[in-house]
């Protein structure tokens, strides 16, 4: 923990406001994560989790308040959202991989158009993620030939790809069948342990507890509680914590 | 309880198969639906004899001696003239002596094997064109034919560039300019289609704005007008002096009329698109070009093709509207035609023979998309 006070943050956010219309979406958020951190952000659904990590790389708009990510402050300004998004790597529930293109070709994307490297190297380093993530050999295939796992394990290699300094994970296993959450959840595993940035909207608690450095509890567009995750679970403060835990562990245990 | 072994698979029972169930399923499965099926077999039996006697059985074929790719076959000893080619059935004589105009139209005679390599380039293009599927450089290659095709073939039809001895456009006709006037049209609205979809769906207020009051004007009015409006109203906006050439003329009109249906069709395939792809494309940093080029048009168009060619089918029915302000196109040539006074009254071969032409380029049009679309499809094979 004393190392890790000495990183300066990469992503700061202060006073985060965002409205849907009238609706009233992020309250007042502050927060802010040091390089290397593993967040893990959870609460019930429509508390603001997952627009909360979506306004980290301009997904969506936000009407006040500050975000700066990896030194550059966000704007409406195109150039600089592209440059966000290229240090910033997003995973979706739904995968969103590009079904017209095959595995390889979806991972090759952003490094040949966006990074500028020859195909030959975006290839090479495409397969090596590839290996990584344990699917090698369904690199000539196309999506939706895959498992729902599998194409998870797909969109964070193509994340990867672009050597992002962070990842935001957006409920990645929320859209799988339950025997296909570890295999992506032990990519994750491998990803924390390597020591990139990492914020993950997720209810898997079993990760949580094993990987966070920090939990953050929203509710109802605020950030409610935080805590580092001995204490989150042992000495819940809040009353809403209390009742959201008491909800999501009673199956667990 | 448990079962260890496996059982072995059967056939359906003999009463489940076979013609009579076939029957059964398809013809005569209730009352009504059997009765319909008379009806229809009846309606059958009135229309196809006496079309069938006309068309073949009692018609005339007395073409005299035909040339065909060097050989003589003799059909009759003279060729059957108007008056002695009977009024009850079809007289196809008349066809085969016209057959040229219907072709060409005025297209001066001795030049007529310029079209003919058009023909014959545009067959190859798609012959090209699945050769090279597999190829490493198939892309370059189709682009290069892309760009080269048109301008090949402009040449060789018009004339001129000091190679070859100018045609000018109101020789073109026949088949030959229906052609030209329905490839020019999807061909040049298409991209026009695709940039005015794109428009409508896009963020900044005042491409919208155009991009849709240009396309609801264009959909809210005839092809008609819009014909008549592209030959006469808009040479009053340019210089009298400039010889504004009316096929040119129709063909602008045209490709303005065919982008807004291209453009509506377009916008079918872009909404059905999922804002995941969308989200995905800008999380990975693409810009707004490389996003629509690389992720979104890719299938916005793969689903739309069906559309596509059953809007590029209207067009090409379409096109034979551009008699009304007096291009000479292959429905033109029937009443030309038919008011030689040698041939006189002949439309019912005519219309007949222009049908029958019309319906085997679009009927293979729309074979070739449904091939399109299947080959195109293979991805999402699960």
């Amino acid at each position: 923990m004393e190392t890790e006070n000495n990183k300066s943050n990469i992503i700061e956010i202060s006073e985060l406001n965002k409205w849907y219309g009238d609706f009233h979406a992020l309250k007042n958020i502050n927060m802010s994560v040091k390089e290397g951190e593993i967040i893990v952000v959870c609460g019930p659904s429509g508390s603001g989790k997952s627009t909360l990590i979506r306004c980290v790389n301009f997904l969506e708009k936000f009407q006040e308040g500050n975000i700066v990510v990896a030194g550059i402050e966000l704007t409406d300004d195109a150039q600089k959202i592209r440059k966000i998004r290229s240090e910033v790597a997003m995973v979706f529930q739904h995968f969103n991989l590009f079904p017209h293109l095959t595995i390889v070709d979806n991972l090759t994307l952003a490094p040949i158009w966006v990074h500028n490297e020859t195909k030959e190297e975006a290839r090479e380093k495409a397969l090596k993620f590839l290996e990584r993530v344990d699917i090698r050999e369904q690199a000539e295939k196309y999506p939706n030939q895959l498992s729902g796992g599998q194409q998870q394990r797909v969109a964070i290699a193509r994340s990867l790809c672009t050597s992002p300094k962070i990842m935001l994970f957006d409920e990645p296993t929320s859209a799988l069948d339950p025997e296909m959450i570890s295999e992506v959840l032990d990519v994750m595993v491998e990803l924390a342990k390597e020591g990139i940035t990492m914020i993950c909207v997720t209810h898997e608690m079993g990760f949580a507890r094993k990987m966070a450095n920090r939990i953050i509890f929203m509710d109802e567009g605020q950030i409610v509680e935080e805590n580092d995750p001995v204490n989150f679970f042992k000495n819940p403060e809040s009353d809403r914590l209390q009742l959201f835990l008491s909800q999501i562990l009673t199956h667990d245990e | 309880m448990a079962v260890n072994e496996l059982q072995s698979t059967r056939k359906p029972p003999i009463s489940q198969i076979g013609a009579i169930l076939w029957l059964r399923t398809n013809l005569i499965s209730s009352w009504t639906n059997g009765l319909l099926t008379f009806a229809s077999l009846y309606l059958l039996y009135i229309a196809i004899p006496p079309l069938l006697d006309w068309m073949v059985l009692s018609a005339n074929f007395n073409f005299g001696t035909v040339n065909i790719l060097g050989f003589e076959i003799k059909f009759s000893e003279v060729m059957a003239d108007n008056q002695n080619c009977g009024r009850d059935a079809a007289c196809w004589p008349y066809i085969y002596e016209k057959f040229y105009m219907y072709i060409y139209g005025f297209y001066p005679r001795e030049e007529s094997w310029r079209p003919d390599v058009v023909y014959g380039l545009t067959a190859l293009l798609f012959v090209i064109v699945r050769l090279v599927r597999n190829y490493k450089y198939k892309n370059r290659v189709i682009l290069s034919m892309i760009v080269t095709y048109p301008i090949v073939s402009y040449i060789l039809i018009a004339g001129g560039f000091g190679l070859l001895p100018v045609v000018e456009t109101h020789q073109w006709g026949g088949l030959l300019l229906s052609l030209i006037i329905a490839s020019v049209g999807i061909i040049v609205s298409f991209p026009i289609g695709v940039v005015l979809a794109l428009g409508r769906q896009s963020d900044l207020r005042v491409i919208k704005l155009f991009s849709t009051l240009f396309i609801e004007f264009i959909r809210g009015v005839p092809l008609i007008t819009i014909l008549f409006m592209a030959s006469f109203v808009l040479p009053l906006f340019l210089e009298s002096s400039t010889n504004f050439d009316k096929l040119l003329r129709a063909l602008i009109g045209i490709a303005l009329f065919q982008a807004a249906y291209f453009a509506e069709v377009v916008r079918g395939g872009l909404q059905a698109i999922p804002k995941g792809q969308y989200e995905a494309a800008d999380a990975i940093g693409l810009n707004y070009f490389q996003k629509n080029a690389l992720i979104i048009l890719p299938q916005a168009l793969k689903i739309s093709i069906p559309n596509i060619v059953g809007s590029s089918i209207s067009l090409f029915k379409d096109s034979t509207l551009v008699l009304i302000i007096g291009l000479m196109d292959m429905l033109a040539m029937v009443n030309m035609t038919s008011n030689d006074p040698y041939w006189l009254g002949r439309e019912t071969e005519g219309f007949v023979f222009v049908t029958m032409v019309f319906w085997v380029i679009l009927y293979s049009m729309s074979r070739y998309s449904r091939k399109l679309e299947i080959r195109f499809n293979t991805e999402n094979k699960n």
